[in-house]
This record gives structure tokens, sequence and C-alpha cells, in this order.
């Protein structure tokens, strides 16, 4: 494998009040990989995103420790004014809601020109061959004149289309995806993360793709970091996860995916995650997970190496093997 | 009782039909005074561009055999105390009367749309500054503050004209301050930034123009105070000096006549009244097809 294009290490953020949102994150996104990002509901994966971009939403939140290394620079001790060029220019954000990120009285294509004179400093002209190209990339048919359209004139599937253009104007060499087609139906939404796979595989993006849904993981990621509470559970190459998971978090999240041969109730896992203003002393699953011990309720265990590429941050992994103890 | 109660549901249906034409209608109406204001503001402009054209005299020509003559052939509106034909004057003045309108909507409309922008955008002692300003500002009765400028800057035209771009630009930056709050919390915003873009380009091409609908139709509706302010400021003596000709001026000189000659002091206000009423019309439809509230 390639050395890695971005690199996050032991990221945090957290309000000004103390409060860890994201706590002590890691991963590496390698060149031409998709890396999902896994969890519910805030569990602080789109912070996690916003973080990495520094564009953290209000004022009371803050990037409180960690690096975040794009071809060797860290990003979290970049000024501003450097940070600018590399967001939309190094690396692309793209949103679960296409309809609300487009600005909806500009023409699409002037959106996507507009990116590209500022970045690369085109002329008017160029800009406008480029936007069209853009489009075209993205799979939208009759570019010429779908540039000069408004975002309202397009169905859900074509606004996404339109938004990874804008993201990938540039030709950003990585691209944050939040939840790309969780506001998509499963026709579209298959469309999308084929264009994503095929934007992989054409130009070498790099991809982080944040979802909910251990499905749309199955289908496109090279490797898995699941988040829990703030925290990372589990990383490893999407077919090792899914096939053997190590965490209880991530057995019980794929028990909780319904089967096509399936009968029956579907599995939950029980409880609710923890505030995170409250959360239990050890482990932040331990309240909820079946193979809890007295160690888990005092110590939090750390992500450590498992084997080749794999981390697993729990005192009783699934396999059976090393029970670490901390001294 | 289940007859009764169908009829009941039947009578509720008839009831609902004009009601569910009524958007439609809305719609229709709401066109039509677009329209309508756009047409009479459209005759406004024309007649000031022909003025010399269309006018049958000289609007400062003496005829001093005709003084107070009564409206008739020779003069349709009639003629004032120095036999001036009204006609003549009151087309004159819809130049002058006009450029108030205008010149004194663009000024308050920029300055107030820029301050607003960058106050909502900035937030924090930016705002808190600017907002207080506006409070001082809005303090004064608004025809007050007016005229102690005008006082201060000597009766004209221009003095007027700065007087309005002082006092009226609050109401702008209120408007838009409120529209970017909202924006810049906006998914959009976020995108924006997410390509990398700076704040002034955030602030001045992207939310901005979707923050001005409110504005511009706020811009037609003040026309309208702006044009009555220009006439008051003339009547009270301190804007368009005699012997040009301008609406209120010219209902201030009729003033002493207005029992004994109607004609000096009525056909001057019925042209202030008219363009008051296209701009509201104007902006009404405006605001309809903008889907703004006012």
């Amino acid at each position: 494998m390639s050395a890695p294009r971005l690199s996050v290490s032991n990221l945090e953020v957290s309000t000004d009040t103390g409060i860890h949102l994201v706590d002590g994150l890691s991963f590496e996104l390698r060149a031409g990989e998709i890396l999902g990002l896994v969890g519910e509901s805030g569990s602080g994966k789109t912070m996690a995103c916003r973080a990495l971009m520094r564009l953290l939403p209000g004022a009371r939140l803050a990037i409180t420790g960690g690096a975040v290394r794009l071809d060797g620079r860290d990003l979290v001790r970049l000024p501003e004014r450097e940070m600018c060029a590399v967001r939309g220019r190094e690396i692309g954000m793209i949103f679960q809601n296409p309809a609300s990120h487009i600005d909806p009285i500009m023409r699409i294509g002037n959106q996507i020109a507009e990116a590209i004179r500022l970045h690369e400093g085109a002329s008017r002209r160029e800009a406008r061959r480029a936007a069209v190209e853009a489009l075209r990339r993205v799979g939208i048919p009759d570019p010429e004149s779908r540039s000069r359209s408004h975002a309202h004139e397009f169905s859900g599937g074509m606004r996404q289309r339109a938004m990874i253009a804008l993201a990938l104007a540039c030709r950003p060499s990585v691209l944050i995806a939040d939840e790309p087609t969780t506001a998509l139906d499963v026709t579209v939404q298959a469309q999308v993360l084929r264009l994503l796979m095929h934007l992989r595989d054409t130009e070498g993006v790099s991809i982080l793709l944040v979802t909910h849904d251990l499905g749309v993981v199955a289908q496109t990621c090279d490797s898995v970091a699941v988040m829990y509470a703030g925290r990372l559970c589990e990383k490893a190459s999407t077919r090792a996860l899914l096939e053997k998971p190590l965490h209880h978090y991530a057995a019980g999240l794929i028990r909780c995916q319904p089967l096509s041969e399936g009968v029956g109730p579907l599995d939950t896992i029980a409880g609710q995650p923890p505030a995170l203003d409250a959360l239990p002393p050890g482990c932040r699953f331990e309240p909820r997970c079946p193979g809890a011990s007295a160690l888990c309720h005092e110590h939090l265990p750390e992500l450590h190496d498992h084997r080749a590429g794999r981390g697993v941050a729990c005192h009783h992994p699934l396999d059976g093997s090393a029970v670490e103890r901390p001294s | 009782m289940k007859v009764s109660g169908s009829s009941e549901a039947l009578a509720g249906l008839g009831a609902a039909v004009p009601r569910m034409r009524s958007p439609l209608l809305r719609r229709f109406s709401a066109q039509s005074t677009l329209v309508f204001g756009a047409m009479l503001f459209t005759a406004f402009v024309a007649i000031a561009l022909a003025a010399p054209l269309i006018a049958p005299y000289d609007p400062i020509y003496q005829d001093l055999d005709a003084r107070l003559a009564p409206p008739g052939l020779a003069h349709p509106f009639g003629t004032d105390n120095f036999g001036r034909d009204i006609l003549s004057r009151v087309i004159w003045a819809t130049r002058i009367d006009l450029q108030i309108a205008l010149i004194g909507v663009a000024f308050p409309f920029v300055i107030g749309t820029l301050v607003g922008t960058v106050a909502g955008y900035a937030g924090g002692w930016v705002d808190a500054v600017l907002m207080r300003l506006i409070d001082v500002v809005l303090a004064f009765p608004y025809l007050v503050l007016m005229l102690a400028l005008i006082a201060i800057l000597g009766p004209g035209l221009t003095s007027f004209y700065i007087a309005m771009a002082l006092v009226g630009w609050v109401s702008y930056a209120r408007l838009v301050r409120a529209r970017i709050l909202v924006l810049k919390n906006a998914d959009f915003a976020i995108a924006a930034q997410s390509l990398g873009y700076g704040h002034t380009r955030i602030m001045f091409r992207h939310l901005l123009p979707n923050a001005l609908a409110g504005s511009v139709v706020f811009a037609m509706s003040d026309a309208v105070l702006v044009l009555l302010a220009g006439a008051s400021i003339s009547y009270l003596g301190l804007g368009v000096q005699p012997p040009a000709s301008e609406w209120g001026l010219m209902v201030a000189e009729g003033q002493s006549f207005i029992t004994s000659a109607w004609w000096l002091t009525t056909f001057p206000g019925l042209a202030i009244v008219v363009l008051s009423f296209a701009f509201s019309l104007f902006a009404d439809g405006l605001g309809e097809r903008l889907g703004v509230r006012t």
C-alpha cells in the first residue's frame, strides 16, 4: 500500500465547556481509497469532518489537540489564509442535503466556474469550459445547457452530482463526503455511490465516506472506521470488519442490518448512546456492551493495533485474543 | 341524521370551491398589480423624458394677462398667480420628482445594504456598534432629523439627497442584516466555505444576492415616502428652489389660493398621489412575485 495521503492522529474537538465531541480520532486515508466512517447520529462523524476542514460550526467549538496531515503539512496549524487555499483545491467536501448546500440563485455552471477561477486563476472563458467539463465528469447529461440551470431545476440525484462536480472542480485529491446519499432514494443512491467509486478508480481520488449505513459501506468502502460517542472503536478493511468484527459495538451494528434471507425481528443494541457531558468512566460502550467486565467499567480502552492494519479499542475483543491489561 | 350530514358535507364542498380558486386569482392579481404599476411608472418616465415635446408652454414663462386662469382649452390645468401654465409645470416637475424618488432611494439603499451585510455577517462588537448607531438615528423623528440636517447643509436638492442618505439607510441596514443573520448559517454558506472562499466573497457574492429581494421590494415602497419627503421639504422651502417647478413646491405656492383657485394645488397634488400609487402597486406586485412579505 502507498503512503497515506491524509493522516489524522489523535484529533480532538471540544466545546469551551470542556466536552470532547471528538476524542483521539486517528485514521489514515490512502491514495485511491474509500474509507467509511461509520457511527450513529451524534457519534461525532460530522464534527470530525468539519474539523478536518477547520470549519467547525460556532465559535464555541475548537480543535484542542491532534494533527491532520495532508502531504506532510499539519492542517491544524496552518494559517487561515493557507487553509483557504487547501479547501476546495486539495480537499473537497460534499454534504448530505444537496438542495440546501448549493447557492439557490446562482447558475450551477457559474458556481463551478467561480471555484475554478479562484483557485486556478483561470480566465472567464476557460473556467466556463472547465465547469461544463466538470459537469460532464459526474455524468450530467447535456452539461452545456445544464450549466445554465439553477439548483431548483435539478432532481435530487442531479443536485448531488452537481455538488460533487462543484467539490471536485479544482481536482482535489481528497473528498470528504458527509452522508452524501442519505437524502436520496435507493436507486439514485446507488448511482451516486457508483460515481464516487468511478472517480476513485479513474482519477485516484481518496474519499472519506461518512455514513450510518453499513450497506453503503459494504458496497463501496475499502476500509472502515467505526465511531462511538466521539471515539474510534474499530478500524479494519471492510471485508474483515463485516465478516469478523472485533469490537462488540461493531458486531452489534452488523447484527442490526436487515438481511435479505433474514426472518424474525431485527436485532437492536439495547440502551442509548451516552450523553457527551455524562460519559461513563471506563469504556464508553460498557453500559450497553454484552461482554463488559469490571475492567471495562474502570479503564477506557485505547485503540491499539490488533493485526495487519487493524485496530480495536476493546479490552475483550471478540476473537478472544490479547486481553490488554493496563499496568 | 346521515342525510343531513352528507348535505353539510356537500355545502362544505361548495364553500371550498371558490377557496380553491383563490390562489390562482391572487396570482393573477399580483401579476396585474405588477404590470399596472410598471406601466404607470413607465408613463411617468416617458413624460419626464418627453417633457420639452409634450409641455404646451415654457414652464417659467409668465403670461401676466392670463393670471389664475381656470382650467380651459388654452390651459387644460389652468394657470397660476404669475400666469404660468400649470400643465407644463406639472410635466416638467416630473423630471425633478422622479429624480428625487430614485436618487433619494438609491443612496440609502446602497449604504444600508452594505452596513447591514457587514453587521450581520461580522456579528460581535461590529454588529453591536452599528446597531446602536441605527438606534440613535431612529430615536429622532425622521422628518425632524432631515430638516435639521438640511438646515445645517443649506437648502437645495443636494442637501436633501445627503440628508436622505444619512437618515434613510437605517431601514435597509436592519432589513438586510436580519436576512444575512439567517443566511450566514445556511448550508450553502458552509458549502462556500468548504470551497475555500474568503469572507468577502461569501458575503457579497453568495449571501447578499440571496438577501436582496426584501430590500428591493422595500425600496419601491420607500420611494413613495421619499417622494413625499421631497415634496414636504420643498413645501417648507428647503428643497427645490423657485422658479423651478416641483410638485410639493407647487402645492406650497398655491396654498394661499386654495379657496379661490383650486387648480393650483390640486393638479400637482394629484401627480404626487398617482406616482406614489404607481410605486406602491409596483412594490406590492414585486413582493408577491419574489415571495416577500412586507
